[in-house]
């Protein structure tokens, strides 16, 4: 008996803590649906857009956020695709990963026409990073070694195959006239850390992530970054050339946005949009930003729209290039 | 010293009394939480992530709580192993070896209070290691490439098949079931779905949680019913709580020893605490030799893997802080948590944060005293939790596996899956077909795959990579031998019945 006794207090106890976070608003009061278990990105960014959004008064109630884990965001693309394609008090975590597996069919059949991208209001900007002691000094360095020589050189990132991690690396090779991208050498690690960490150990030769994948080994002199990927330096990071500034203009970002369902109206869409865009101006999300290594990438409404869909298309042929998808 | 001066500002912050009040509550909810079956501490932590948020804790606060939470957690996974032969977590797995064994022989005070101590010496060890040697240490994880650890993972498959089991044939078949298992869900190399017959539900593969609830409780479920509630091997006598002086001075040298190994299992990134109770076990087993008893009840066997798991999620914490790499799946979610607190781990950590750093430390170490109050004079309190008749305690076994694997994904195919594989743990055991492996498998499996993977892309295909430094070719060789030797040592030293699951 005393066994249930217990099981009872746990499960309350559960119920009781999480409940002000799962029902603690009113019916009326908007979803925020994070596509991943609590502590990721998605999950950051639906918190924190949701908090703002309250405090700083443009929606009435609290945004309540519901954990939607599953097929790397695709268990909440059907969900909202199938089961509430016109709830106009929904909004869902998006990400540059959303976009990659949408251009590479990894939703099984979902495609990117079926929601409604609202707008990123930060990004975390691509890198391309080497061990201190590598020979390597500038990006047009390390290009030349690929182009010489591709076997020689070994990428690590934390995506998979195909991953946004990887598809920085040959778009920057792209620019530079290197065609033969299927030769280059990538292999992908659970995380942009444990890229960095074989980076190091001189297991691989060049770690491509996100910058704040990479600020603590920047600080300790373990690495050295050889381009961001973004169009001017980041603030807090001037140190770093961008690669357009080197001659290759590839802005490559880890945006952090959202989509919404496809059947509201156009009026709803717009006034998510100006949500989002008054989120952007806050204080408290530049505070945000700062603290979560995010760089300012504000573009919202039908122009981000537009920019995803440009995304989409030049993954999906970059995909089709290394034979990720057919 | 500074590591003394810095120790002093920890005690400084870890001995307010809210900062105090949080370790212990931290401490409490993580024993039941890892007593009870299916929830670990990785699913413990996440679950309770939401209380830092909604309390508005401030990092340090926040950070206590939840290594408490951690460290409770792994003291208290051994409590349903020896008790129920049901790991807590799955890092308790081998507790069950030895531990369910004593139990049974009428000495559950005694491997209860054996393995508190153990897991105290191992924590304790760890904390103090992770204290002075972190800087050091953290460069381990750099001579570890993918084909080292590809020779890793294979050691542990080998040492596994080889010595704990007592038919190489069946460990290996199991360890395949499990790598098959671990082969379904997106490929990390080409971002294809692989066996998941167009489900989305199996796109991130099978989680190991549902096959250890469903291989272990749930199949022992299925056990009850079949024998109708005779012969039930659920619900050992337990007395009365003595200290066991004898066993615990006879284990002294083991838990030092698997102290040790568990905590360069927990550094290594992750390798975790799995691996560390593993690894622990398996090199005592082969000290104490035949002679030991260890699958019979050995109070060594108990000593061990307990020394071992809490060493290694001290250990877990040292990449994790220093270079922001996580030794575990929970500090992979512990790691979550530093980053939401805007505290960025690295090798500049110890400097810029001192407070944070040094205050976590200080706390552990409280901790650990507070977790040896509870699991050893206070474990009667826990086991009465534990100690019900079978009729009672196997449906609420079947109800806590059912609500704790549906709180973990909100997904009712995670619960069919569950009781599909409480199914193949008891057609499994009826074939007499070892289950540790499948979950060594389910548990590994990925990992290992991507480590050869990545070595064959490193190398452009070439093999004689995975032989390249002299620390892959040494596992290599223990690997080989850890498999095969036994075979040959077998008929020589007449062992006796070894554990089946």
């Amino acid at each position: 008996m005393k066994r249930r006794h217990f099981g009872a207090l746990l499960a309350g106890a559960v119920t009781a803590l999480t409940a002000p976070i799962a029902f603690g608003t009113a019916a009326q009061a908007a979803e925020c649906i994070a596509p991943a278990n609590p502590g990721g990105g998605w999950d950051f960014t639906c918190r924190q857009i949701g908090k703002i959004m309250y405090d700083i008064g443009v929606v009435d109630e609290p945004i309540q956020v519901t954990n939607m884990a599953g097929g790397g965001g695709g268990l909440a693309f059907s969900h909202v695709v199938n089961e509430r394609n016109d709830d106009p008090e929904l909004i869902v975590a998006a990400s540059q990963a959303t976009a990659t597996r949408l251009a590479q069919n990894a939703y099984g059949g979902a495609t990117a026409d079926q929601v409604r991208f609202v707008g990123a209001i930060g990004a975390d900007p691509g890198v391309l990073v080497v061990a201190a002691d590598s020979p390597y000094k500038t990006l047009g360095d390390l290009v030349e070694a690929v182009k010489k020589d591709p076997s020689a050189i070994t990428f690590a990132g934390g995506s998979a195959v195909g991953g946004f991690d990887h598809l920085k690396v040959l778009m920057v090779l792209k620019k530079a006239g290197f065609d033969d991208i299927r030769s280059v050498k990538y292999i992908g690690l659970d995380g942009g850390a444990d890229a960095i960490t074989q980076v190091i150990g001189g297991h691989a030769t060049v770690m491509t992530g996100d910058i704040s994948e990479i600020v603590g080994f920047l600080k300790s002199g373990e690495v050295r970054a050889l381009a961001v990927m973004t169009e001017e330096r980041v603030p807090g990071f001037e140190q770093i050339p961008t690669a357009r500034e080197q001659g290759f203009d590839v802005v490559a970002v880890n945006w952090r946005g959202l989509y919404i369902p496809k059947g509201v109206s156009d009026e709803v869409f717009n006034s998510w949009a100006e949500r989002l865009k008054a989120v952007a101006e806050s204080k408290e999300w530049q505070e945000a930003m700062r603290a979560n290594g995010l760089a300012p990438f504000t573009k919202v409404g039908a122009d981000f729209q537009n920019w995803v869909n440009q995304v989409i298309a030049d993954t999906e042929t970059l995909s089709r290039e290394i034979g990720v998808i057919q | 010293m500074d590591t003394l001066a810095n120790l002093a500002l920890g005690f400084g912050v870890a001995l307010s009394p809210f900062t105090l009040m949080l370790a212990v509550i931290g401490c409490f909810l993580g024993t039941i939480i890892g007593a009870l079956p299916g929830l670990g501490p990785s699913n413990g932590v996440a679950i309770l992530i939401p209380i830092t948020f909604t309390l508005g804790l401030d990092a340090t606060s926040a950070l206590v709580l939840m290594t408490s939470v951690y460290y409770g957690a792994m003291y208290g996974g051994r409590i349903s192993s020896i008790l129920l032969n049901i790991p807590g977590d799955e890092p308790a797995l081998m507790t069950t070896l030895d531990g369910y064994p004593m139990a049974k022989a009428g000495r559950a005070g005694d491997a209860l209070v054996l393995s508190g101590v153990a897991s105290f010496v191992g924590a304790l060890l760890a904390t103090i290691g992770l204290m002075f040697l972190a800087p050091l240490l953290a460069r381990i994880a750099y001579l570890f490439g993918p084909s080292e650890y590809f020779a890793l993972y294979l050691l542990a498959f080998c040492t596994l098949g080889g010595i704990a089991s007592k038919n190489q044939a069946k460990a290996a078949i199991a360890s395949c079931i499990g790598l098959g298992i671990a082969m379904i869900g997106l490929d990390n190399f080409s971002g294809q779905p692989r066996l998941t017959f167009g489900s989305l539900h199996l796109m991130d593969g099978v989680d190991f949680l549902v096959a250890i609830v469903g291989l272990f409780a749930v199949a022992e479920v299925f056990f009850f019913i079949e024998s109708h509630g005779k012969n039930t091997s659920i619900g050992v006598k337990f007395e009365r709580v003595t200290v066991p002086v004898r066993d615990i001075i006879a284990s002294a040298w083991t838990m030092l020893r698997a102290s040790v190994v568990g905590f360069i299992a927990g550094v290594l990134p992750g390798a975790g605490a799995s691996l560390g109770s593993f690894l622990a076990y398996m090199s005592e087993k082969s000290i104490a030799g035949p002679k030991g008893g260890f699958g019979e009840g050995a109070p060594r066997g108990v000593a061990a893997p307990e020394a071992g798991n809490n060493a290694a999620a001290g250990g877990a914490l040292v990449p994790m802080l220093t270079l922001g790499v996580p030794g575990s799946g929970t500090t992979a979610v512990l790691l979550a948590l530093l980053m939401t607190l805007n505290i960025t781990p690295g090798p500049t950590l110890f400097a810029e944060k001192p407070d944070v750093v040094w205050g976590l430390i200080a706390s552990l170490l409280i901790a650990n005293f507070v977790l040896l109050a509870m699991n050893v004079p206070l474990v009667r309190l826990f086991v009465r939790v534990l100690q019900v008749p079978p009729w009672v305690l196997l449906p609420g076994v079947t109800m806590i596996s059912f609500v704790g694997i549906y709180s973990l994904s909100g997904s009712y195919f995670d619960l069919l899956m569950m009781i599909g594989f409480g199914v193949l743990g008891w057609a499994l055991r009826k074939l007499d077909v070892p289950t540790v492996p499948i979950i060594l498998g389910i548990l590994l499996g990925n990992h290992m795959e991507d480590s050869l993977r990545r070595a064959m892309v490193i190398s452009g295909g070439d093999w004689m990579h995975l032989f390249s430094s002299p620390i892959a070719v040494g596992l290599w060789v223990a690997a080989i031998l850890g498999f095969v030797a036994p075979m040959f040592l077998r008929p020589l030293l007449r062992r006796p019945q070894a554990i089946t699951d």
